[in-house]
């Protein structure tokens, strides 16, 4: 307990949060680095699951993609990078190791949404002359959404948490004052960071809950 | 003194044969403490979910608890659970077997929870016209009908195991993640690379082989497939 104690004192010194590597300025950076890769993962994924789910192909793809995914350590990626010639470029490592991350669960939730509109729904608005395109944006998507939003969800979230490791290879973000701490040998500093990062990472999954509560019906799905 | 050698490893490349055969030993021990640490987490999840579980399915309103409690288990970023367990443990292997233990509960407890809830209701019925007490009916009927989903969990947990136990680099106890990580400080790259496909050869390899498992255990299930 006494450990918890120091470490709610580590919080409440206003010299932990100012300056670079005070808590505000790592906080900015693990936002902006997950969102970056958040945005980027989105592009990549949503468009080839969206297009493979409306043709009905590519189910083999998406399943085994994410199981690949499961199995390949971020860390080992992380620093594979950082050792090639992308390693000069700052962020650059850490940005394609979490988007190779995130783009999988994205896949996966976006195609089985795709593919879980009730094919009747499709073949109804095939018989009303609807183009293909027309069917993949006014009947597929809309009713694929809340699939596809808890696909993004799931990988905000997942992003959050594993942006802490790029700190084990010299990146930014809140899990910098983890391994500071761990520098430092300040278990202290050590158990702050953690509840820092614990903390941001309910939150992104709290304002996404409200997000979809406050979304219209459609979006919502009906439940 | 001679001139170094012109090998792989002086000119530091990726793939290097001279470092297999003379870092041997080194990458043997490495994959072993990965393989300990991941067995060793996977067997103690195993021992923790089964019972929770079981609980959750016998009395209903259990279940929402145990899910929401590993499911916040499941938020926190596995670095950041490395370091909150750090007091408790100390730098020690029992720290990161506890923080993957902690991981595998989510995805244990679920999928034998949803094993368990799939067991069709005449089947138990039909059980307990035979006369089998509640006891006997969990060990003989329902979690032998479970063992399929309580699998599929059982091999996403192992495999998201051996890819974590790297994290635990940090405290110096993550198997293959030592190795990435000394490597990444002195930019060797055939360290690194190495120790990363053992990574991957290490997860597909156990997934394979509980896929195997599952196989020999479920016999019931192969005549109704093929």
């Amino acid at each position: 307990m006494n450990t918890l104690a120091e470490a709610w004192r580590w919080l409440t010194d206003p010299a932990h949060w100012t300056g670079d590597d005070g808590v505000w300025h790592r906080l900015a950076q693990h936002l902006v680095l997950t969102a970056v890769c958040l945005v980027v993962s989105c592009l990549i994924a949503l468009p080839v699951a969206l297009v493979l789910g409306h043709l009905g192909k590519g189910g083999a793809l998406a399943v085994n993609l994410s199981n690949v995914g499961r199995a390949v350590p971020t860390f080992a990626v992380l620093v594979l990078l950082l050792l090639t010639p992308l390693g000069r470029y700052g962020e650059g490592p850490t940005i394609v190791a979490l988007v190779l991350f995130a783009v999988p669960p994205l896949l996966t939730n976006a195609y089985v949404g795709m593919r879980e509109v009730d094919r009747g729904v499709v073949r109804a608005a095939r018989g009303m002359g609807m183009t293909g395109r027309q069917i993949l944006f006014r009947v597929e998507l809309p009713l694929a959404l809340p699939m596809v939003m808890n696909g993004v969800r799931i990988a905000a979230v997942q992003l959050v948490a594993t942006a802490t490791i790029a700190a084990l290879a010299g990146g930014g973000g809140l899990g910098r004052i983890i391994t500071a701490g761990f520098n430092l040998a300040s278990t202290p500093q050590v158990v702050a960071g953690a509840v820092l990062v614990a903390v941001f990472a309910l939150i992104v999954e709290g304002v996404f809950e409200t997000a979809e509560r406050l979304a219209p019906r459609l979006v919502r799905g009906s439940r | 003194m001679t001139a170094p050698p012109d090998d792989c490893l002086a000119r530091n490349e990726w793939i290097c044969g001279t470092y297999l055969t003379t870092r041997r030993q080194i990458l043997l021990d490495a994959v072993a403490q990965h393989l300990q640490l991941t067995v060793l987490a996977v067997l103690l999840g195993l021992v923790i979910a089964l019972p929770l579980a079981v609980l959750a399915r016998r009395w209903g309103w259990a279940a929402g608890p145990v899910l929401a409690v590993t499911t916040i288990l499941y938020t926190v970023p596995s670095l950041a659970m490395f370091s909150l367990l750090l007091p408790v443990y100390g730098l020690s292997a029992a720290l990161v077997v506890a923080g993957l233990v902690l991981y595998s509960l989510t995805l244990l407890v679920r999928n034998i929870l949803a094993g368990l809830r799939a067991v069709p209701e005449e089947t138990r019925q039909a059980a307990r016209g035979l006369g089998y007490g509640p006891v006997r009916l969990l060990l003989t009927v329902e979690l032998p009908l479970a063992v399929p989903a309580a699998m599929a969990g059982l091999r996403i947990a192992t495999v998201s195991a051996v890819s974590l136990v790297t994290v635990g680099a940090i405290v110096g106890f993550g198997g293959l993640g030592n190795l990435i990580y000394a490597g990444m400080n002195t930019y060797f790259k055939a360290q690194v690379l190495t120790a990363s496909l053992l990574c991957v050869v290490i997860a597909v390899a156990a997934d394979l082989l509980l896929l195997g498992v599952q196989w020999l255990i479920t016999p019931w299930t192969r005549g109704a497939r093929g």
